[in-house]
């Protein structure tokens, strides 16, 4: 056995991995012990909480905080003054914490208070004089990119000529009079993917179905709000406990927009309650610790659910163009898509990742995407769960399931004709490698659930999805205890599990009980750079580290046994939890336990640990594929998920449950996404829905259970094979439910969500025309 | 507004607070009383992470005032456990990995005990639809409803075996436990 290869020599025997032993958190998350963001407190901390815009878009003429100031019990008022630019800082996140001049949506930031308890902070906040001037203001993605929209950024983003983009000639249609504005427009990015000749490849088909859709801006929906302390000295060390997916990156943003050394802040994680992407920036965090520094003490700032949802991450608003060509026998000959995704009030709405992953499923000769990423007066969009990637997929998998129908192939037999497999350049650029799409299909075909006879008023769908998975920056430490115990220290969030998978990986790779292995999430200034806990790449990242930190902790292992026994180190092996001479001419010693090894640290050398970190790649690719049944009700519109299947690749599940459980979540977020949930705006640009009540996620008596079968394709980055569960779920649910919806009732759903009045009004649409 | 003293039983103990009287009981529990094992994830009812018991019956305690629960009994997740003894339900939710993130397991785990104290044979629908004030975001119900409906079995099956080893007993033994209550069926 290799100890440290760069290149991961597959193991395929386990004895630990792929069985499911109980969290080592979870005794304390199932008696309440466990300690979320807001079940923080410091010793004399002040109650922290924020002014938020009413306007969707005005200019912030003045901000009197005097009487605020003046009031008993108020410590602290800060405004954008006391975050003072520093360079080098992220502009738009610095703005976004805080409004600068304009408020540029409802919720955005505009000055916050701490005091002794939260009811002066309520009454400090509502003494504050703001004086606003009120500007014309956009939310919707295809109205912002016209020339007749209120810019955000004046100057900042190239005036465009509207009717040369595609979006004009193959969306709208409508030429519009005037073409460009002199202070710019609302478009803060282009892309272009793809290969081949698109034209020249529709001349080919048999077939042609190209649509517009629209979905609506979604919350990631965490049961747990944003929620932070800290605590700013006179000296200028600082700590901050907080919820997030990315310790590392809250120190250093927050150090880089406060102007700090990043060694004074120290960030503890706490157990978080729920991210899918919306905890992956700062918001509060920045403030609270402004707050902290202006008034010499600690201060807790926990956002309300209507905060959450006005403005933390919701995920982009799209609106598409999908074209597919094929062949009478199914083979897909051209494919064309435009998309545009806008992203609040910032730039970067996931719109670059929607292009790449829309054809991403299918192996195709010409195909084209283009992507608009567009800013309108909406919270900054935050990452959810594969970015980008369910909205293209609903529309691509909506005009494959179209296809399919109008050539009578089954919907499952058409994607497996046209499934990227090894060797298949992809879409958006790079070749694969080995892949699971083919086996999904397969699977999801031989399932009993496809059998299943539909009655009346039912249907099935059926759609793929893809996800890349990332990689990234990761640091692992092991170290060995005096009783042959371990404990191990990763600096990667532990989302939904990730600690026992991590501990079953550790006892594999040594030999020993899972119950052996003790996983913490260490604090900033204990372990190295770690990247977010994002993109599905926790088990396959820290994974791989705590792999190779163990490899290296087994090395120094068999040199002390090498030590004990007097023999060369290259003489020595390791085989079930204790160090061996590695053959007969080594000598004929006994076994050392790793016990003994332990207990022997100290006379043979000193404390005994593992380390290892890597910029780490060979993330693998998952494919997924869902089916689904529903039931419409004819009278009201209504519609029951009846049955759910989610088929997808996991390389190698480390621990089942959890790979499962993220194959469930996904699903059932995906589900909200298709039949409750959206951002509702009025008007006046304000949401109107900023709460659980109106904004409905799915809840348990709307679901079936979701079942699940875990496919594993292994991925070669991985010593185990392991590839990332968590996003992949997510994309095929918007397409699936639609399509079993129009098996249904025979209405293409191409608008999300597909409320029971939008269902109804399709489906008297259809009898009126029948009529 | 003048701080209110309350005297009240949480957990089946004695406990006294002042607070103002615009808190919630969630508010005291959590930031007077140091018992943060129930979560804000709304306040205003919508989410069950708060939930616990007022005289047995489940609540949100984000919509209950601390001022009103003087006299009352109050059961929160800290007292579900016995000792070092899980109760089933935090059992099953364990070895189901019926929890990912956790944040609403609390919510979950006292609303369910409500469930088993008043049906210990429910079907999937009674408790989907009993758990439905209770909101998760990460595991789509799945294992949650599998590791209640599980506990429900094994509860069922501890009391017909008791009722055997006990064949003196009056009453049948689903109505036994049901009236004295989950919490002490294990």
């Amino acid at each position: 056995m290799p100890l440290d290869a760069n290149t991961p020599d597959l193991r395929t025997e386990f004895k630990s991995v792929g069985t499911r032993p109980n969290r080592p958190d979870g005794v304390d998350k199932v008696t309440g012990r466990a300690r979320f963001g807001a079940d923080f407190s410091a010793p004399g901390q002040l109650v922290g909480l924020v002014l938020r815009s009413p306007h969707a878009h005005a200019r912030i003429k003045s901000i009197d905080t005097s009487a605020a100031e003046a009031l008993p019990g108020v410590k602290a008022v800060i405004t954008y003054k006391d975050i003072p630019e520093q360079e080098g800082c992220d502009k738009d996140v610095l703005v976004n914490i805080m409004a600068r001049g304009t408020a540029l949506y409802d919720g955005h930031a505009v000055a916050a208070v701490a005091a002794t308890d939260a009811a002066v902070a309520r009454k400090a906040l509502k003494l504050i004089k703001v004086d606003y001037k009120v500007l014309k203001h956009v939310t919707d993605v295809d109205e912002a990119m016209k020339p007749s929209a209120p810019v955000l950024h004046p100057g900042r983003f190239e005036p465009v000529d509207y009717n040369s983009l595609e979006t004009a000639s193959h969306v709208s249609g409508k030429q519009e009079t005037k073409t460009k504005t002199r202070e710019g427009s609302n478009i803060a990015g282009r892309y272009v993917f793809g290969h081949g000749d698109v034209d020249k490849g529709f001349k080919q088909a048999d077939i042609i179905v190209e649509h517009e859709f629209k979905t609506e801006a979604t919350h990631q929906g965490y049961i747990e709000p944003h929620a932070c302390v800290a605590s700013v000295s006179s000296d200028g060390m600082a700590e901050l406990w907080v919820c997030t997916q990315g310790p590392f990156m809250v120190r250093d943003v927050c150090a880089s927009l406060l102007g700090m050394d990043v060694s004074r802040l120290r960030v503890t994680p706490s157990e978080i309650g729920g991210g899918f992407g919306g905890k992956t920036t700062v918001f509060i965090e920045p403030v609270a610790l402004a707050l902290s520094r202006k008034a010499g003490k600690p201060v807790k700032v926990v956002m309300s659910r209507s905060e959450v949802f006005r403005c933390t991450g919701p995920t982009s608003s799209a609106s598409m163009w999908v074209k597919i060509g094929a062949k009478k026998d199914g083979t897909f000959v051209a494919a064309d898509a435009v998309l545009k995704y806008q992203g609040g009030a910032f730039p970067g709405s996931p719109v670059e990742m929607g292009a790449m992953c829309a054809f991403a499923c299918y192996d195709l000769r010409n195909v084209r995407i283009v992507g608009y990423d567009v800013v309108t007066n909406r919270p900054k969009q935050a990452a959810y769960r594969a970015p980008g990637a369910p909205m293209s997929a609903f529309a691509v998998e909506g005009v494959i399931g179209e296809i399919a129908d109008k050539l009578g192939i089954d919907a499952i037999d058409i994607r497996l004709k046209n499934a990227a497999k090894e060797g298949t350049v992809s879409s958006y650029g790079p070749t694969f490698g080995p892949v699971g799409l083919v086996e999904t299909l397969e699977a999801a075909k031989a399932h009993k659930n496809y059998k299943v006879k539909l009655g009346k008023n039912q249907g099935r769908g059926v759609a793929s999805g893809f996800w890349f998975n990332f990689a990234g920056n990761t640091c692992v430490s092991i170290n060995l205890n005096v009783d042959g115990t371990l404990a191990l220290a990763l600096g990667t969030v532990d989302i939904g599990g990730s600690r026992a998978s991590m501990c079953l990986m550790a006892a594999e790779e040594l030999g020993i009980a899972y119950d052996d292995v003790r996983a913490i999430i260490a604090d900033t200034s204990s372990l190295g750079y770690n990247d977010i806990s994002e993109g599905s790449r926790v088990t396959f990242s820290s994974g791989l580290a705590t792999i190779k930190a163990v490899r290296d902790l087994k090395k120094r292992m068999c040199g002390r046994a090498a030590k004990i026994w007097g023999i060369p180190e290259d003489a020595v092996k390791w085989e079930n939890g204790a160090a061996h001479p590695a053959g007969a001419n080594a000598g004929g010693f006994d076994p050392l336990s790793i016990k003994e090894i332990a207990a022997q640290a100290s006379a043979t050398g000193g404390p005994l640990a593992g380390h290892y970190e890597i910029n780490a790649e060979g993330a693998g690719p998952s494919f997924a594929t869902h089916v689904c049944d529903v039931e419409v009700d004819p009278e009201t519109g209504a519609m029951k998920v009846l049955r759910y299947l989610v088929v997808q690749d996991a390389g190698k599940a480390i621990h089942p449950s959890y790979v499962e459980g993220q194959y469930q979540g996904g699903a059932v977020q995906g589900i909200g996404w298709v039949l409750n949930e959206e951002y509702f705006y009025g008007k006046d640009g304000t949401l109107q829905n900023a709460g659980f009540l109106d904004y409905r996620i799915p809840v348990c008596s709307d679901v079936p259970m979701i079942d699940t079968v875990i496919v594993e394709v292994p991925n070669p980055g991985h010593p185990y094979g392991v590839r990332g569960v968590g996003e992949t779920s997510i994309v095929p649910p918007l397409a699936c439910v639609a399509n079993a919806v129009s098996s249904a009732i025979g209405v293409r759903a191409r608008t999300l969500p597909m409320s029971p009045p939008k269902v109804l009004a399709a489906i008297e649409g259809v009898a009126a025309s029948k009529a | 507004m003048s701080a209110v003293h309350v005297s009240t039983k949480i957990n089946g103990d004695d406990v006294e607070f002042v607070c103002r009287p615009d808190e919630s009981l969630l508010d005291v529990l959590r930031d007077r009383l140091g018992m943060t094992g129930s979560k804000e994830g709304c306040g205003t009812g919508d989410c069950g992470s708060c939930s616990v018991t007022l005289d047995g019956r489940l609540v949100c305690s984000c919509l209950v005032m601390g001022a009103e629960v003087g006299g009352h009994e109050i059961g929160t997740i800290e007292g579900m456990a016995q000792g070092d003894k899980l109760h089933p339900l935090q059992q099953k939710f364990l070895e189901g990995a019926a929890l990912q993130c956790g944040i609403c397991t609390p919510g979950f785990l006292i609303a369910a005990r409500a469930l088993l104290e008043r049906n210990m044979d429910p079907t999937e629908t009674e408790v989907r639809y009993w758990l439905a004030g209770n909101l998760c975001r990460c595991t789509g119900y799945d294992k949650i409803v599998r590791a209640v409906m599980d506990t429900a079995k094994d509860m069922r099956k501890a009391a017909a075996k008791s009722s055997a080893k006990k064949p003196a007993a009056k009453k049948s033994p689903a109505k036994k436990t049901a009236k004295k209550g989950a919490r002490h069926a294990a």
